[in-house]
């Protein structure tokens, strides 16, 4: 930039040449612009061929073949309809427990992320020395899927809610705990300064300090976090844990004759997913106060 | 009028204030004990006493000692005669003839010493076991036709032996020992992931860092026709006992999932956007389809569209790149109309005014308004649809996940599971970084913060 702000003897000359300048960039730019997109059609094209090659079935195959199944479903649920309600009632307990899993990991995962995220906020923390080792902790429980940590719980402590329950808290504190922390990072000091000039301890300071500023946007992930956590341990639940996704594996590795509960299920989850993801986003948008 | 106006609002405000710190005081202890009520059912739900019966500790001490060590079996075939030596017991690390673990001296043709530490020594000499245990003595196990005879030096049997007629189990901090009819066999334990670089069959095997780096300069070559460097790439790459080559390839193949079912969903939804938002789409029933279809590609979960995928697709990384693909179409499609909602006119008309054709009025009057907008969004996919394709992988078949998921079933390839762990994280946390880096780069334009 300096060396463009020179003296105004050959300003003609300057005006000519910023243009040029100008025109090279742009130039430049769009080159590199292009170049991007070829390397990313390229990318997607070549990554596309391998996906295929090492597939089972062929895309080309499976593309004609995709609505087979839910047709399958859907005849023997028509067939069946009446068995629908019944099967549904049926399975409500196994819904609900799929439900519970996700509320408890949201609240224990919370209650880890609002820790975890004050002591790794510049400002707040209560070692600030530590702040690095607590934002890679963060890190590493966020990096973990919940399966790996569900599948090895599920060897030790048997079938069941309580390790996918665990699985997901571990993860949910993680990914609440970084967005806690950025939400920490806007809270204002000054309570925080009236507390200590009283002699107010570090949980108090934080309780009565920081809680309430932030809590209408802690609440707002939590919600956000239950919806996602509903989804996965429906996911949990196929893989071994319990709750409907484990109903849903039995019923459909089952095949047909029982694709009636196959639908059943599909549709407790489609409504439930949807039920909650309209509700939490209503409670979200009054919370950070949008329309 | 106006004085008792005023002399109601003090009163009334300070009817208010107290309202607000009863709702506030009852927020502040209600909420807390909602919570603690839901946790106390949820205690009961879950059946959280009954766990401590059905949670296999054993499994645990299992699990966590083979995620950090291996155990070498020395194995005396009871039937047919004749000793073998393996890492794991397994196939793949058998000790070929003629190579014996340090810790083991030949003394006879069926016969070996087998040192142990802390002072625990055994031996066995055909199909019989002499297992010296300090402070305590020397245990004599033999097979006698169809009984298997137990020689203690003590009275009472100790709880650290499982004895009956046709099987004996010693486990020992230093070692463990099982007789069968069919066989007597001995377990070392080490530190480490044993085999992890080279197997038994390399010539590499069991060099230092220091041997291996002279022979890769060496001119002499350990395998002819081959460099020593080449060979040694080779040899870790085909590992038979770690499999590094599928691995690699499981750890691409997730990442492609992601990779192509993010990008794939982006720009399926950037178009059926348009037609979602409200200031680009002029017929509200259009609009109106395309929001529930967003809706609806969303609320039928990546589990149910995983399982449908799988029907047609079969296994493999195609299937749980589609998953990806539908599920965040719906996302996306949601996400990127409402920025488009949020669009600023003025400089679209600046665009138009200027002479622009609807497609340049997208092209320069929109798109630059809206790509850091979804470029940070679908960058923030990606590096979280590489964890659900872990997951997605383990439904369908295909990637890390179904490596994972198949290591588990097994139940005694620890060691490599906490390898595919270890390699899971750092995969997620590379995205991660990578994600974050090119978000930087292209969004600030510029490596300035």
């Amino acid at each position: 930039m300096a060396d463009q702000t020179m003296s105004g003897a050959d300003a003609l000359g300057g005006v000519d040449r910023i243009r040029e300048n100008y025109l090279a960039m742009a130039r430049t730019r769009r080159l590199y612009g292009g170049l991007m997109l070829v390397v990313f059609i390229a990318l997607m094209a070549s990554g596309f061929i391998v996906a295929d090659e090492r597939n089972a079935g062929g895309f080309w195959d499976g593309v004609l073949n995709i609505f087979d199944f839910p047709a399958e479903v859907l005849s023997e649920a028509r067939e069946k309809i009446a068995n629908l309600p019944g099967l549904m009632v049926k399975f409500l307990p196994s819904l609900v427990e799929t439900l519970n899993i996700a509320a408890a990991s949201t609240l224990l995962g919370a209650v880890a992320a609002v820790i975890l995220s004050l002591l790794s906020t510049r400002g707040l923390a209560r070692y600030p020395a530590l702040i690095g080792v607590f934002r890679r902790i963060m890190d590493v429980m966020r990096a973990i899927p919940e399966i790996v940590i569900a599948l090895v719980l599920i060897f030790v402590l048997g079938g069941g809610p309580v390790p996918a329950m665990i699985a997901i808290a571990f993860h949910t504190a993680g990914a609440l705990g970084k967005l806690f922390s950025e939400v920490n990072e806007n809270a204002s000091l000054k309570p925080l300064e009236g507390l200590e000039s009283v002699g107010a301890t570090w949980p108090q300071r934080m309780w009565l300090g920081v809680i309430p500023q932030v809590a209408p946007n802690y609440l707002s992930y939590a919600l956000l976090r239950f919806e996602i956590n509903i989804r996965a341990s429906a996911i949990l639940g196929f893989v071994g844990s319990g709750g409907i996704g484990y109903d849903l594996r039995n019923a459909f590795s089952w095949g047909q004759g029982r694709y009636d509960e196959v639908a059943a299920i599909f549709l407790l989850l489609f409504l439930t997913i949807v039920f909650f993801d309209q509700t939490s986003s209503h409670y979200r948008n009054k919370l950070v106060g949008r329309v | 009028m106006a004085m008792a106006e005023a002399a109601r609002a003090p009163a009334d405000l300070k009817a208010q204030a107290l309202r607000l710190f009863a709702r506030k005081r009852l927020l502040s202890f209600g909420a807390p004990a909602a919570i603690l009520a839901y946790f106390v059912y949820v205690f009961f739900a879950f059946d959280i006493p009954g766990l401590a019966e059905r949670a296999r500790m054993d499994n645990a001490a299992i699990l966590v000692s083979d995620a950090y060590s291996y155990k070498t079996h020395i194995t005396h075939d009871n039937r047919n005669g004749g000793l073998t030596m393996a890492v794991e017991g397994e196939n793949k690390g058998t000790y070929p003839k003629g190579m014996i673990p340090d810790f083991v001296t030949m003394t006879g043709e069926d016969a070996a010493r087998i040192a142990l530490p802390d002072g625990y020594a055994a031996e066995i000499e055909g199909s019989t076991l002499r297992f010296d245990v300090p402070d305590y003595g020397r245990i004599v196990v033999r097979v006698e036709g169809r009984d298997i005879e137990l020689d203690l030096p003590t009275e009472t049997t100790p709880d650290w032996i499982s004895a009956s007629s046709s099987r004996v189990d010693i486990t020992t901090p230093g070692g463990r020992a099982i007789v069968t009819r069919a066989r007597t066999e001995v377990y070392r334990y080490r530190f480490g992931w044993e085999l992890f670089w080279f197997t038994l069959d390399s010539p590499f095997y069991g060099k230092s860092v220091g041997e291996l780096a002279s022979l890769a300069v060496s001119d002499q070559q350990v395998r002819p026709g081959v460099g020593n460097l080449a060979a040694m790439a080779h040899d870790f790459w085909n590992n038979a006992m770690w499999r590094h080559k599928d691995v690699l390839w499981a750890i691409f193949e997730t990442i492609l999932m992601a990779f192509l079912g993010t990008m794939g969903a982006a720009l399926v939804a950037l178009p059926l956007a348009f037609v979602a938002a409200a200031n680009f789409s002029r017929f509200a029933s259009a609009r109106f389809l395309m929001r529930r279809f967003f809706d609806f590609v969303r609320g039928v979960d990546g589990l149910i569209w995983t399982i449908i995928l799988s029907r047609a697709f079969g296994p493999g990384p195609m299937t749980g790149a589609l998953a990806i693909l539908i599920t965040d179409t719906g996302s996306f499609g949601k996400m990127f109309s409402e920025a488009l909602e949020n669009v600023d006119d003025k400089q679209i008309e600046g665009v138009q005014s200027t002479g622009a054709k609807p497609l340049q009025r997208y092209r320069f009057g929109v798109i630059p308004q809206l790509t850091p907008i979804l470029l940070s969004q679908v960058l923030y996919y990606l590096e979280s649809n590489t964890r659900s394709a872990t997951v997605i992988g383990a439904i369908t078949g295909g990637g890390i996940g179904l490596l994972l998921t198949q290591a588990i079933i097994t139940q005694k390839d620890w060691e490599e599971v906490s390898y595919y762990i270890v390699l899971i994280v750092l995969m997620v946390m590379f995205m991660d970084w990578l994600s974050g880096v090119l978000r930087r780069r292209l969004i600030t334009g510029g490596g300035e913060k």
